[in-house]
């Protein structure tokens, strides 16, 4: 049974500003939703409420690192990046400012539809010269979060999950290393976000079936280890297939797809997440399998890979862990 | 830093070096000299508590843009002097205005001559819109709106740090279209920050022409007022009314100043290319000689040579 943690950023951001005088938390009237009110109460000082006023905080965050402060911003993904891109490129990105950009509700983890969902932040951000970027994906890699964004020396963009978090590492998140969850050589599986915790829902099923499979788990989108990727899809034998709670464009996929083509690799490349499309509001569960990018997606491709059925049905895969709308470990707001 | 010239006598200064520059490459940002000479002498010869210029007098090449692997990068704010707890730091946001602020960089002692026949040279630092690294600058402005939040986090910072200085913005009318100037003034407004102030060259101008045509904003007094800054307004050719506006109190609150100004002050010969000054290039060889003639015959110097 995974432990599930229960908010780990807002625990973790509390141990670690709490100890840095020099932070400043920054909050886009979403303090709450982004686990920040903890802290916000006990260490009113160090806490700057912005309001919704993404255009002015952006600028403002990057005054405060001028006057020698480090401002972690809380905001959900989306605003951080579509309305005040202009900020976040002239204040934040071009004079390499330390801020650090905490973006809640990755991709389709919010019911709240298309203005929520943060579905090509990760494509945004990877192109953005100077910009750092790193995607969570488990209660570990939560935990650690502040303390290796703040050891870069210029901004960082980071994808948060929140509320109640499934512990899937023992090691903390360290920037540019790449996960190992399984050794194979037959087709490699590269995941990240919380399409890792939906890939190893099909693992049992893959066990005795005669496909070894290669799986890693990538947290760091910039700087990415080309080098280690590299030798690894250089020695796998059917193909390659990348699972992302993204667009498909200018995320995990295209960005293995740049590492293929730039070495003249021979390798199939199969990328699940959002293909080219908008999502509308739903559960996780709801909108990963509609769109495409759950378990049972990954076993389809790699029934493609093979070239035959596996046999195993959408029942076989572990069961999905449902979360619960109204518990205790989710923020009341969306 | 005091200059030994008063701010008037470097007010006309800056707007001879900017004419003489249109002349001799047809074409600059002139009418900014005009509305703003006033302003920018008095905030560097009086206003600003500023120390004495740290970077070259002749600006240094282009240095690179900003990157993990780029050790030589410096911002023009060097110019300024040192960034201290007591000196007052100074945020250029009208960018399009950086001829004018490096003629008063040179008017004031901070740079060289050879600095503006660098201007808008390839691999030159002094570029045509102020960039980080131009002198006098510190950040991009060139996007329109983002120097007063920046400002106001510099202040904000600076009022944790409790330091002396003050932080002062420069900047123009037109940006005030954008909205992300109210929210600045909301949030500078809501933290008190009365170690912030701001000068506006209010020119009613813009690229298309007259503001009132392109859009008008209104009664910015009253907005700005209304937004809970204080908010004085005075004629932006009068230092003397300058002086009394930056005295005025106002604890807990930001102050900004707007300054009414003409277009085409010390230069009335201007007036027949109203309403489009954003940008002067001579439409014929005519028109550059009688541009010469005229304005030179207002600025008491002898037609430029070119």
């Amino acid at each position: 049974m995974t432990e599930i943690v229960n908010k780990p950023y807002g625990a973790s951001f509390k141990k670690y500003a709490s100890q840095n005088k020099n932070i400043l938390c920054l909050s886009g009237d979403l303090t709450s939703s982004c686990e920040v009110d903890i802290f916000r109460d006990e260490y009113p000082k160090q806490f700057v409420s912005m309001g919704m006023a993404e255009q002015n905080m952006m600028s403002f965050a990057g005054g405060l690192a001028m006057s020698g402060f480090t401002p972690f911003i809380h905001t959900f993904g989306v605003f951080a990046y579509r309305r005040p891109y202009d900020q976040l490129l002239a204040s934040i990105a071009y004079p390499r400012r330390r801020v650090r950009i905490m973006g809640f509700l990755p991709g389709i983890t919010t019911p709240a539809g298309m203005t929520h969902q943060a579905i090509e932040d990760i494509a945004v951000m990877r192109t953005i010269p100077n910009m750092t970027v790193i995607e969570t994906g488990d209660a570990t890699e939560v935990e650690s979060i502040c303390e290796q964004a703040d050891s870069v020396d210029g901004p960082v963009y980071c994808r948060i999950l929140r509320g109640g978090v499934p512990r899937l590492f023992d090691s903390p998140l360290k920037i540019g290393q790449i996960r190992i969850l399984n050794s194979g050589s037959d087709i490699l599986l590269i995941t990240s976000g919380i399409c890792t915790e939906e890939a190893l829902r099909a693992r049992a099923s893959l066990i005795n079936q005669g496909i070894s499979i290669l799986h890693l788990h990538i947290h760091t989108f910039k700087p990415f280890n080309e080098d280690k990727i590299l030798d690894l899809i250089s020695n796998i034998k059917l193909g390659v297939i990348t699972m992302e709670n993204h667009l498909v464009n200018g995320g995990l996929g295209t960005t293995i797809a740049e590492i293929i083509s730039k070495h003249g690799l021979s390798k199939k490349l199969i990328k699940l997440g959002l293909q080219d499309t908008f999502a509308h509001g739903g559960s996780k569960q709801y909108l990963t399998k509609y769109y495409g990018f759950d378990a049972y997606a990954l076993i389809n491709s790699i029934e493609k890979f093979i070239g035959q059925k596996l046999n195993i049905e959408e029942q076989d895969l572990e069961k999905v862990r449902i979360e619960n709308v109204h518990s205790l470990s989710k923020a009341e707001a969306l | 830093m005091k200059n030994i010239l008063s701010s008037e006598q470097i007010a006309l200064g800056i707007r001879r070096r900017v004419f003489e520059h249109c002349i001799k490459n047809n074409g600059a940002y002139l009418s900014q000299a005009c509305s703003s000479a006033e302003q920018l002498a008095w905030l560097y010869n009086e206003a600003l508590h500023l120390g004495d210029s740290i970077a070259p007098s002749i600006p240094d090449e282009f240095q690179g843009v900003p990157s993990v692997s780029n050790k030589n990068y410096k911002t023009g704010a060097g110019y300024n002097g040192p960034n201290t707890k007591d000196y007052d730091r100074l945020i250029f946001a009208p960018a399009h205005y950086a001829l004018v602020a490096y003629a008063t960089l040179i008017e004031v002692g901070r740079m060289s001559d050879e600095g503006l026949s660098m201007f808008n040279k390839d691999g030159s630092s002094v570029e045509i819109i102020g960039a980080e690294h131009s002198p006098g600058m510190e950040m991009h402005n060139g996007t329109l709106g983002i120097g007063l939040s920046t400002a106001a986090g510099i202040a904000y910072g600076r009022k944790l740090n409790n330091e002396k200085g003050e932080t002062c913005v420069f900047m123009s009318d037109g940006e005030l279209q954008e909205g992300q100037i109210w929210e600045a003034i909301q949030a500078s407004v809501y933290y008190k920050l009365d170690n912030l102030w701001a000068i506006i060259d209010v020119n009613e101008q813009q690229v298309d022409g007259a503001m009132a045509d392109v859009l008008d904003i209104g009664d910015i007094n009253k907005k700005i007022n209304s937004f809970g800054a204080k908010c004085i307004e005075i004629d932006g050719h009068d230092i003397d009314a300058m002086r009394q506006a930056k005295n005025e109190k106002h604890d807990g609150r930001p102050l900004i100043i707007l300054a009414r100004t003409s277009p085409y002050k010390g230069m009335d010969f201007l007036k027949t290319r109203f309403p489009r000054l954003h940008y002067v290039r001579f439409k014929s060889e005519d028109e550059r000689n009688k541009m010469n003639k005229e304005i030179s015959k207002e600025l008491g110097i002898d037609p430029i040579i070119y």
